[in-house]
């Protein structure tokens, strides 16, 4: 039996209720008088060709603000990234941005839609991977895409091939008709991301996308998404990883306390806030700190970690030559490009994976 | 690795646009949501049907039919004239739905808040919460109207149902497991932790109103201390009314009045106020 058939059957009965007591109201569905007119153009004055715009966007829970006055434009095809550590405020921005947590104070606008008062309009045009799988256990992983985009009225004449092209997508063919709890954790978060496309979203929202999951999951995952990004999907995500934000992201911004602390491209971070190379040392938990204090004229900036000592140098051999000339004989020692873990510990004196 | 390209370049088919999805999602998206709770059941099709009729069906045979052979050599003027199979059918008609309510409307809300969490599924789509409550208790509300149904008609086969109204009962036993669902719904949608009240429910309130719901015997029969359990059971209100239906139980009709605004009032004040949970906890 088929249960859209159940559930257009339905439809033509409320339909002919209509007919029948013009002007009832039902509990059934949603009356909003702002909606009526959705596409309205809610912030004029900002740039046209950004797809979301935030100004000091702000969310309080009571005495903790976890999100706290924080701007930024994403324009159209760009994947854009927040990178921050736990609790930093990341994902209660990807809720307001989905419609789906309102945000405090502020001004937020989504294809020049308020998600406040344009929920659904706004939803409608996101594909969003959240950081917890919620997919339906109980159904087949077919049925899971099919299920999801019922959700956005589309018929079934669309769907049906629609979710074994996303199969394809998501190398899930062969598991068609599993259960989902019979999936691994990759190929959950795939299906999620699947899940996601299903309505062809322009704007598509990850959050967390590949935390829990082995360096190999991850790697097509990566894949996966970077073709999106080819197609210019706009990829909005957040993560704590900076190899991922390195790999994906056009332009970030560092987020820390609900506040920006940096934004601009990956390269361009490094650039600004670290050096070309950093030569990393241990000298055994013991001696990391005292000796981090003799090290002092070398490279631009000694960081001294507790289980390591970072020499910030534009040439870390050369580094590594003046410690030497000092008689410090590091246990092991190793030069390597800076990276985004470099531009958050100079920004915040903290790492980002505690 | 497959190097398949992403199906929205590639394909031929396209998805309609946004505008679309969320007017039609404003509009139906109670159906939507209802549609795919009725997906899960029908992957629990044989244990839903056995545990919703086949449980009854045993009470039928039990009461109706041994236990009936002792009441029935009695008196029938204390059942108001009528044999026992046919007093007692409308109250397990109701009883049933009420007992498969209290299953429908508290686990599977905890699951949908917080074990899985499949309300934020899609709660990222187009839908808003209130819409996904609708969707449940619509999926619901014809899953008890088809067990109803079905089981009706084994106690139409039986000639319990003397009267040609006797299949309004069906209704009127669906109407009764939204009664007790709803509230039941709102209560489950307010709890953040489970520390086992929902079995607590089942114990002290889902018994107490099947056994003390003028179920077996007459309410009337029962002292007064005990009786009001009665007048605030949506099963004695649901059975007395399929009584009404069945076999043209005899009582005042401002009672029978009574029965139905009991009824559909519990049902709606759950329903107002499983929104507003809803509502407020997945924030709007």
């Amino acid at each position: 039996m088929s249960f859209c058939g159940i559930a257009g059957f339905l439809q033509k009965i409320v339909q002919w209720l209509f007919q029948v007591f013009p002007g009832s109201t039902s509990v059934l569905w949603v009356h909003n008088e702002a909606t009526r007119s959705f596409a309205t153009p809610s912030s004029s004055q900002m740039n046209p060709a950004a797809v979301i715009t935030a100004e000091k966007l702000t969310k309080t829970y009571g005495d903790l603000t976890a999100v706290d006055a924080i701007s930024f434009e994403v324009p159209a095809g760009e994947s854009f990234g927040l990178l921050g550590p736990n609790g930093a405020g990341k994902s209660t921005t990807m809720k307001m941005i989905g419609g789906v947590s309102q945000r405090t104070s502020g001004k937020l606008s989504i294809m020049g839609l308020d998600p406040e008062t344009h929920g659904p309009e706004v939803r409608a045009h996101l594909g969003v991977v959240p950081q917890q799988d919620n997919l339906d256990e109980e159904l087949k992983v077919r049925e899971n895409l099919i299920v999801y985009g019922r959700y956005f009225g589309l018929p079934l004449s669309y769907l049906r091939p629609k979710a074994d092209e996303l199969l394809e997508f998501a190398q899930l063919s062969d598991k068609a008709k599993s259960r989902v709890d019979a999936l691994s954790g990759g190929m959950k978060r795939r299906l999620t991301i699947a899940r996601s496309l299903i309505n062809e979203p322009k704007i598509l929202l990850l959050d967390e996308p590949t935390t829990g999951l082995d360096p190999q999951a991850r790697h097509i995952l990566w894949d996966r998404l970077f073709r999106l990004k080819e197609q210019g999907v706009t990829l909005i995500l957040t993560t704590h990883y900076m190899d991922e934000a390195e790999q994906l992201c056009d332009r970030l911004i560092v987020v820390d306390k609900g506040k920006i602390m940096a934004e601009g491209s990956p390269s361009s971070l490094i650039r600004e806030y670290s050096t070309r190379e950093v030569l990393e040392l241990r000298f055994g938990s013991e001696r990391n700190a005292t000796i981090g204090a003799e090290l002092g004229g070398i490279g631009e900036r000694v960081e001294t970690l507790p289980d390591r000592v970072l020499i910030y140098a534009d040439n870390g051999e050369s580094a590594l030559e003046q410690v030497s000339a000092r008689h410090l004989r590091p246990l092991t020692s190793l030069v390597r490009r800076s990276s985004l873990e470099d531009v958050f510990l100079r920004l915040t004196g903290r790492s980002l994976v505690d | 690795m497959t190097d398949n390209q992403l199906p929205t370049a590639a394909g031929t088919l396209r998805a309609h646009a946004p505008e679309v999805s969320a007017g039609r999602a404003r509009r139906w998206g109670s159906f939507y949501y209802a549609e795919q709770v009725l997906r899960v059941m029908r992957g629990y099709g044989w244990s839903v049907f056995l545990y919703s009729v086949g449980q009854p069906v045993a009470y039928l045979f039990a009461m109706g039919i041994g236990l009936a052979s002792l009441v029935d050599a009695n008196n029938l003027a204390a059942f108001g004239g009528v044999n026992y199979l046919t007093f007692i059918a409308p109250a397990l008609l109701v009883s049933s739905a009420v007992m498969t309510a209290s299953g429908d409307f508290s686990y599977p809300i905890m699951d949908g808040f917080k074990w899985r969490r499949v309300f934020y599924g899609p709660h990222a789509s187009p839908l808003v919460p209130q819409q996904i409550a609708a969707g449940h208790i619509m999926a619901s509300a014809l899953k008890f109207l088809l067990q109803s149904a079905v089981y009706f008609a084994i106690v139409a086969m039986f000639g319990a149902s003397p009267s040609p109204w006797g299949w309004v009962s069906a209704i009127v036993a669906t109407v009764a497991g939204l009664s007790f669902g709803l509230p039941l719904m709102a209560y489950a949608s307010s709890i953040t932790k489970d520390s086992g009240q929902f079995a607590l429910v089942q114990r002290f309130i889902v018994v107490p109103l099947f056994l003390f719901s003028g179920t077996f015997f007459p309410l009337d029969s029962l002292p007064l201390g005990v009786r009001w359990i009665g007048w605030i059971s949506p099963v004695w209100h649901g059975t007395q009314l399929g009584r009404v239906f069945t076999y043209g139980l005899e009582e005042s009709p401002v009672l029978t009045l009574v029965h139905v605004v009991f009824l559909l009032g519990t049902a709606a004040a759950g329903w107002t106020l499983t929104r507003r949970r809803f509502v407020r906890r997945m924030g709007a």
